[in-house]
């Protein structure tokens, strides 16, 4: 297999220092990512997720050049990040959810002229990639619209296409559906699929919502503490975390706890039950049961969210570290 | 042959940002127009306090109207071609908190270009007009035997000392990045430095000269070759020909300035903040 992202005992160590009085300070070493490896190969899709502080965006800044590793081996496209910054940029496409890099007062379409000039794109490339980026993620009535006028679901495909005009080998995204409704949503997660399928580009995004990884990633990392818990299939992910999904039912009125194996009650709130079942059972059979044996007014399903998965892992390991 | 070409990826990067700046402002015409006007007066009035001055002394520390007039032309008009070109490097510790300072260092381009043009206005051509037009009226009334070196030191001093205020502005935002919010103390050392500047060395102690000829360099930007022109004593006991070391000057800031900046470029990669 082509390793395309090669990571090697890599570490990052922050000095931290704070102030404890005049002219006082305390160090401390912080480690925001401890010993990692792993290599991604070309045309993978994979999702990177952790709690908060976890160093997932360390990792996303040192595998973009932002970031020097203080120790261990790193690789992306055969070049140094660190070392050569602004020959790795041709190849490489970064999305920050939640920091922009189009013009706020000027029309869209400026800033993507200015990416073309940036990066040298040739005319007839630039036209091609543009016009594909502008019809999958219906850009087509926000060009002249500047983009400070454009909701956070239109901006976050804005960038996305800015991101992807260069013709990047590999594509990370850092929380690129944060903020965003259903629908934009689900059209970045399409394009993303799309532009993986069709392009074999490289893509690696970090996401606290389990349905982005579930929908289109076949791998996932999960980073704890600097260090990579876990690396494999997300159905594994489910088995390690014993994660659930939950289904919420508005019956006709107040009724005692609904039975029904191997769902189970978690709460009652009036005509409204909470049911807690595992994230591997279909929900479609667990709803027709319910569906045929109570008064049904309304339901929606819940999927476990990344913290809750992770979570339990962690009790798991702990159980085990016990017994 | 790499570092020429550095050079020109910075200039190209530069040109390209700063355009986009540019057009940014014109979205907003009428604040664009008022801003400019309203910098048009705000740097006139700076004159017009020292014209007042003037009206009650005949002379300071033994120089009159036209020279001091010379000396201001010359630092204003030095100081504003500088802040025209890299004037918002103190936007630098606000893109740092913000986290937009990341976005640019995944762009293939110079980084100290990018942040160069950032929030270039056009604005500032008002302190470089009011500059011009105050030296200009100066080296019409100046005394002066005009010698071929006497000509050719005058823009040499403007351009040299406009590239130690460029370098002053690189420094002030290297160092920046190692004390995140020192935008305040970058401004005591250059708008500081342009009013110091504008008055004749002989109103300041000698001891205090020596610091500001010897620590900061900024004295060559005025007052040695100035004194030269205006065939004034210097204000220490220098050889002649210290009038024409400004470049050399200037070259040594600049190299000093792109040291400090690529130090807290990397500072900033190696701790992330």
């Amino acid at each position: 297999m082509d390793a395309f992202i090669e990571l090697d005992r890599v570490e990052k160590v922050f000095d931290v220092r704070k102030k404890t009085g005049f002219l006082k300070r305390e160090r401390r070493q912080v480690r925001a990512v401890d010993s990692i490896s792993f290599t991604v190969a070309r045309g993978e899709m994979v999702g990177y997720i952790g709690p908060n502080g976890a160093g997932k965006s360390t990792t996303i800044k040192m595998l973009t050049g932002i970031l020097t590793p203080s120790g261990g081996r790193l690789r992306v496209a055969g070049i140094d990040p660190s070392r050569e910054r602004t020959r790795l940029a041709h190849r490489i496409g970064v999305v920050f959810g939640q920091r922009t890099t189009l013009w706020w007062d000027l029309p869209l379409i400026d800033s993507y002229r200015l990416m073309h000039r940036m990066y040298r794109i040739p005319d007839a490339r630039y036209r091609e990639n543009l016009d594909r980026c502008v019809e999958l993620l219906e850009l087509v009535d926000l060009l002249d619209v500047p983009v400070r006028q454009l909701s956070l679901g239109q901006r976050m495909r804005g960038d996305i296409a800015a991101a992807l005009l260069h013709d990047p080998e590999v594509l990370y995204l850092d929380e690129p559906t944060i903020g965003l409704d259903v629908i934009s949503k689900a059209k970045v997660r399409g394009f993303l699929r799309e532009l993986n399928t069709e392009r074999g580009t490289t893509v690696l995004l970090t996401t606290h919502d389990l349905q982005d990884i579930e929908q289109l990633c076949s791998r996932v990392m999960v980073i704890d503490h600097g260090r990579l818990m876990y690396d494999g299939p997300l159905a594994g992910l489910h088995e390690v975390g014993e994660s659930e999904r939950t289904l919420v039912v508005d019956l006709e009125r107040e009724l005692p706890p609904i039975v029904a194996a191997p769902a189970r009650v978690v709460r009652v709130e009036g005509p409204r039950q909470w049911l807690a079942f595992p994230a591997s059972e279909s929900a479609a059979a667990l709803v027709a049961r319910v569906a045929a044996e109570y008064p049904l007014v309304d339901l929606s399903v819940r999927e476990p969210d990344i913290e809750a998965v992770i979570a339990k892992m962690y009790a798991g390991e702990a159980e085990k570290a016990v017994s | 042959m790499a570092e020429t070409s550095r050079l020109g990826e910075g200039v190209r990067a530069y040109r390209l940002i700063a355009g986009m700046w540019i057009r940014s402002a014109m979205t907003y015409r009428t604040s664009f127009v008022v801003t400019m006007c309203a910098n048009l007066v705000m740097t006139g009035l700076d004159f017009v306090g020292i014209l007042l001055m003037f009206s009650q002394v005949d002379s300071l520390g033994g120089w009159g109207l036209p020279e001091i007039a010379f000396l201001y032309g010359l630092s204003v008009t030095a100081f504003g071609i500088a802040d025209l070109v890299l004037g918002s490097m103190d936007v630098l510790g606000s893109r740092i908190r913000d986290g937009s300072f990341d976005i640019l260092l995944v762009r293939p381009a110079p980084v100290l270009a990018q942040i160069g043009a950032d929030r270039f206005a056009v604005r500032r051509l008002g302190r470089i007009t009011q500059g011009t037009v105050v030296l200009g009226w100066a080296l019409t009334s100046v005394e002066v035997d005009w010698s071929a070196a006497k000509v050719l030191l005058v823009p040499l001093m403007v351009v040299s000392s406009a590239a130690i205020f460029c370098a002053v502005f690189v420094a002030g935002a290297a160092f920046q990045i190692f004390a995140q919010d020192a935008s305040e103390v970058q401004n005591a050392f250059t708008y500081g430095g342009t009013t110091l500047l504008q008055y004749p060395p002989t109103v300041f102690g000698k001891d205090f000269v020596r610091g500001v000829t010897f620590v900061l360099p900024l004295a060559f930007v005025n007052w040695v070759p100035a004194s030269y022109v205006l065939g004034r004593p210097y204000p220490l006991e220098l050889p002649g020909w210290a009038a024409f070391t400004p470049p050399l000057v200037a070259v040594a800031c600049a190299a000093l300035a792109g040291l400090a900046w690529r130090a807290g470029l990397g500072s900033y990669r190696s701790t992330g903040s």
